[in-house]
C-alpha cells in the first residue's frame, strides 16, 4: 500500500474511561489504516469498542495513547479550533435519527447549521440554494423544509442526519451504525444512496455496525473487533471466505440466513457472554469462550499476525 | 395437522384518538395447531403487535375497537371477561415482550417475578412448590437458581431475555407469543436464546407465535410464516412455499427479500421498495401496497384484491387473481 493513498492512519490506539471499579477499556491497542475512497467496516458486538473507536478517530473524545493520523498530519490532540477546523472534512452520521437531531430546529435549519458555524456562505440565498440542494440529493421532499423533526419517520430523520453530514462537502465520514434504527426496505434504500454518494463525492467511509451481511455489502475491507481489540482484519470477501479467528467464525455462523436450507440449522454456539472490560485479564481477550483456548492463550496478549496477504487475525493457532 | 389451538377469524382492530381512526389490523385471519410454530414477519407499523396483543385482551379499552373473533381452544378472548382472562393470561398464553431491559421489573429479585406467575395460578399450592418451580425453571433456561436472590441490574441484556422467556413458561403455556424477542441482542447471544427456546418448544410441546423483522430468523426457526402489510395478512403458507422463489409471490415480498443484502451472494445493489408504508389512518384506496408496487394496474388503484389459496399458500394480489383465471 503506498502511502498516498492512505487518509486515515491510526496507530496504537487507546482508550481508557475511569470508572468506580477501575480502568475500562473501551479501545486496546488498535491500529489500521483507511485508504481514499474506500470503506473500512467495523464489526463487533455491543460494548466491544467500536463507537468509541470511531468517536476517537474523529477526536470526539480524544484517545488515551496512540496516533490518528489525517492525510499524513497527526489529529490526536487538537486544540479547539483545529477540532472546527477538520469538521470540514470529517463528519459523522449517528446510529439513533430519534436523538442524535435537534427537536427544536426544522429541517432546514438542521441541514443549514454546519454550513452556518463554518461561515460558508455569505449571503442568505446561497445557504437556501446549498440546502436545497443537499435535501434533493438525499431524497428529501422540499415541502418538509420547515417541518420539525418528530414529524417525520425514522428513514427521513436519517437523510437529515446524512444530509447535514455532507453538508460541508467532507472527504471521510464515520458512520455509526447508520441503519440499524431502521426497517429493511428503508435500509435498503439508505444504503444503496450511501453507495452513491461514495462513488460520485469520492467519499472515504469508516462503517461501524454489529451487522454483518449490512458490512459486507457496503465494505472493502472488514475489522472484527472483540472487547476494544481487533481479533482479524482482511479483504471483505477474504474474511467471509475464510474467516479464521474463533470468534469470527461463530459470529459469521450466529446469523440467521433467510434461505430455506437453513431452516432448523442449529448454528455453534459459543458459550457464556461477553466478558467485562473493566481491568480486563491478561492473554486473548477471546480466551473465556474459545473452543480451541491453550494455557498459551490465557498468558500473552495475542498480536495481529499476517496469515494471507492483507488478512491479519490475532490468535495463536495461525500464523506462528 | 394436530389440533387448533387458536383461530383468529377476520380480525379488525381500529384506534380512535382525538376523532382520528387508525385502521391498525384489517380482516385478518389465522390459524395454528398445537405445538406449531408461526412467524409473522412486517416491518414498523404493520399490526403485529397490535394482533399479538388482541391475543391476550391487552389492547387499550377505551381507545381500541375490536371487530371478529379470536378464538382459543374454542373460547372467544375477545368478549372474555378479566376474570377469565387472568386465568388464560400466563397459564395458557403467554407473551415475552420486545425489550427485556424494560420489560422486569428493576425493584423486585428476578425469583420473585418468576415466582409471582407461579403462585397467581397455583393458589392452592404452598411456598415449597413455588420456590421449587423457580428454581426448576431458572435451570430451564440455563440460569444457575441460586441467582435468584439477584435483581435484573445484575444481569446482562441475553441473561434478562432468558428470565423473561422463564417467566413466560414457568406455567406450561399451550401457546407462547414472542413479540422481536431477539431484536435487543447480539448475534451471538440471539443464536443462544432461539435454540434454547427451540429446545424447549420440543420438550414442552408449545405453540409458538415469533414476531419479528428478520427473515432470517424465520427461516431458521419457524413451521408457517404469515407477512403482515399494512394491518392486512398479503401472503402466508409453510416456511418452504414462502421462501422458494420460484413459486408465484406477493410483489411486497419479493422487495422484502431484495432489501436484504446476501450474505451467501455478493450483490452490488440492492433492490428496495421505493416509498414509504401508508398511514393507517389515511390507508389508500383498493390494495394498500398499490403506491409503492412496480407492477400496480388500475384494477389496483380501486378494488381491494381477494386472497387466492392455494394449498394452503394465500396471496392477497390482484396478479394472482389474473394467473388463476388464465
Amino acid at each position: 500500500m503506498s502511502d498516498e493513498r492512505v487518509l486515515v492512519k491510526v496507530e496504537h490506539l487507546k482508550k481508557y474511561f475511569d470508572t468506580p471499579r477501575g480502568k475500562l477499556h473501551a479501545v486496546d491497542d488498535v491500529s489500521f489504516e483507511i485508504r481514499k475512497g474506500t470503506t473500512l467496516g467495523v464489526v463487533g458486538e455491543s460494548g466491544c469498542g467500536k463507537s468509541t473507536l470511531g468517536r476517537a478517530v474523529l477526536g470526539m473524545n480524544p484517545a488515551t495513547e496512540g496516533h490518528v493520523r489525517y492525510n499524513g498530519k497527526d489529529i490526536t490532540h487538537q486544540s479547539h479550533r483545529e477540532f472546527k477546523e477538520s469538521r470540514r472534512q470529517m463528519q459523522m452520521i449517528f446510529q439513533d435519527p430519534y436523538s442524535s437531531i435537534d427537536p427544536k430546529k426544522t429541517v432546514s435549519e438542521i441541514i443549514a447549521e454546519p454550513l452556518k458555524i463554518q461561515k460558508i456562505y455569505k449571503s442568505r440565498k446561497d445557504l437556501d440554494a446549498r440546502v436545497i440542494e443537499l435535501m434533493e440529493m438525499v431524497g428529501l421532499d422540499l415541502i418538509y423544509m420547515n417541518t420539525y423533526p418528530h414529524e417525520l419517520d425514522g428513514g427521513r430523520r436519517q437523510r437529515i442526519g446524512i444530509a447535514r453530514a455532507l453538508a460541508l462537502k467532507p472527504e471521510f465520514i464515520v458512520c455509526d451504525e447508520p441503519v440499524s434504527a431502521l426497517d429493511v426496505s428503508i435500509q435498503a434504500q439508505i444504503l444503496n444512496m450511501m453507495m452513491d454518494f461514495q462513488d460520485e463525492l469520492h467519499l472515504t467511509y469508516m462503517f461501524i455496525t454489529h451487522d454483518l451481511s449490512v458490512v459486507k455489502h457496503i465494505s472493502d475491507e472488514i475489522m472484527v473487533l472483540y472487547l476494544g481489540t481487533v481479533v482479524e482484519r482482511a479483504p471483505s470477501d477474504e474474511l467471509f471466505e475464510h474467516p479464521t479467528h474463533p470468534y469470527t467464525k461463530a459470529l459469521l455462523d450466529a446469523i440467521p440466513v433467510p434461505e430455506l436450507s437453513y431452516h432448523g440449522v442449529e448454528p455453534q454456539l459459543l458459550k457464556g457472554e461477553v466478558t467485562s472490560p473493566i481491568n480486563p485479564p491478561q492473554g486473548c481477550r477471546f480466551a473465556k469462550r474459545c473452543p480451541y483456548v491453550t494455557k498459551a492463550c490465557t498468558e500473552n496478549m495475542q498480536e495481529l499476525r499476517e496469515i494471507s496477504p492483507n488478512h491479519f487475525v490475532a490468535c495463536c493457532q495461525f500464523g506462528k | 395437522m394436530g389440533e387448533k389451538l387458536l383461530e383468529i377469524k377476520d380480525l379488525s382492530v381500529r384506534y380512535t384518538t382525538d376523532g382520528v381512526i387508525a385502521h391498525a389490523v384489517n380482516h385478518v385471519n389465522l390459524e395454528l395447531d398445537k405445538g406449531e410454530i408461526l412467524g409473522i414477519v412486517g416491518e414498523t407499523g404493520a399490526g403485529k403487535t397490535t394482533t399479538a396483543l388482541g391475543i391476550l385482551n391487552l389492547l387499550p379499552r377505551y381507545t381500541a375497537q375490536t371487530d371478529g373473533e379470536i378464538l382459543f381452544n374454542g373460547v372467544n378472548v375477545l368478549r372474555a371477561s378479566e376474570k377469565e382472562m387472568q386465568k388464560i393470561r400466563g397459564e395458557h398464553i403467554s407473551m415475552i415482550f420486545q425489550d427485556p431491559m424494560t420489560s422486569l421489573n428493576p425493584v423486585y429479585t428476578v425469583g420473585d417475578q418468576i415466582g409471582r406467575v407461579v403462585k397467581i395460578h397455583n393458589k392452592e399450592k404452598g411456598k415449597e412448590f413455588v420456590e421449587q418451580r423457580v428454581d426448576e425453571i431458572l435451570n430451564l433456561v440455563g440460569i444457575p437458581a441460586e441467582r435468584k436472590v439477584e435483581y435484573p441490574f445484575n444481569f446482562s441484556g441475553g441473561m434478562k431475555q432468558r428470565i423473561m422467556i422463564a417467566i413466560a413458561l414457568a406455567c406450561n403455556p399451550e401457546l407462547l407469543i414472542a413479540d422481536e424477542p431477539t431484536t435487543a441482542l447480539d448475534v451471538t447471544i440471539q443464536a443462544q436464546v432461539i435454540s434454547m427456546m427451540r429446545s424447549l418448544q420440543r420438550e414442552l410441546g408449545t405453540a409458538v407465535i415469533l414476531i419479528t423483522h428478520d427473515l432470517g430468523l424465520v427461516a431458521n426457526f419457524c413451521d408457517k410464516v404469515a407477512v403482515m402489510y399494512s394491518g392486512e395478512i398479503i401472503e402466508s403458507g409453510a416456511i418452504e412455499q414462502i421462501f422458494d422463489s420460484t413459486n408465484p409471490h406477493h410483489p411486497y415480498v419479493v422487495g422484502l427479500f431484495g432489501s436484504i443484502p446476501k450474505i451467501t451472494r455478493k450483490t452490488k445493489r440492492l433492490t428496495p421498495i421505493e416509498g414509504l408504508m401508508p398511514n393507517p389512518a389515511s390507508l389508500p384506496e383498493g390494495c394498500k401496497f398499490h403506491p409503492r408496487c412496480p407492477y400496480c394496474m388500475d384494477i389496483c388503484k380501486t378494488e381491494e384484491p381477494e386472497a387466492v389459496i392455494v394449498n394452503d399458500h394465500l396471496i392477497k394480489c390482484h396478479r394472482c387473481v389474473r394467473k388463476e383465471e388464465a
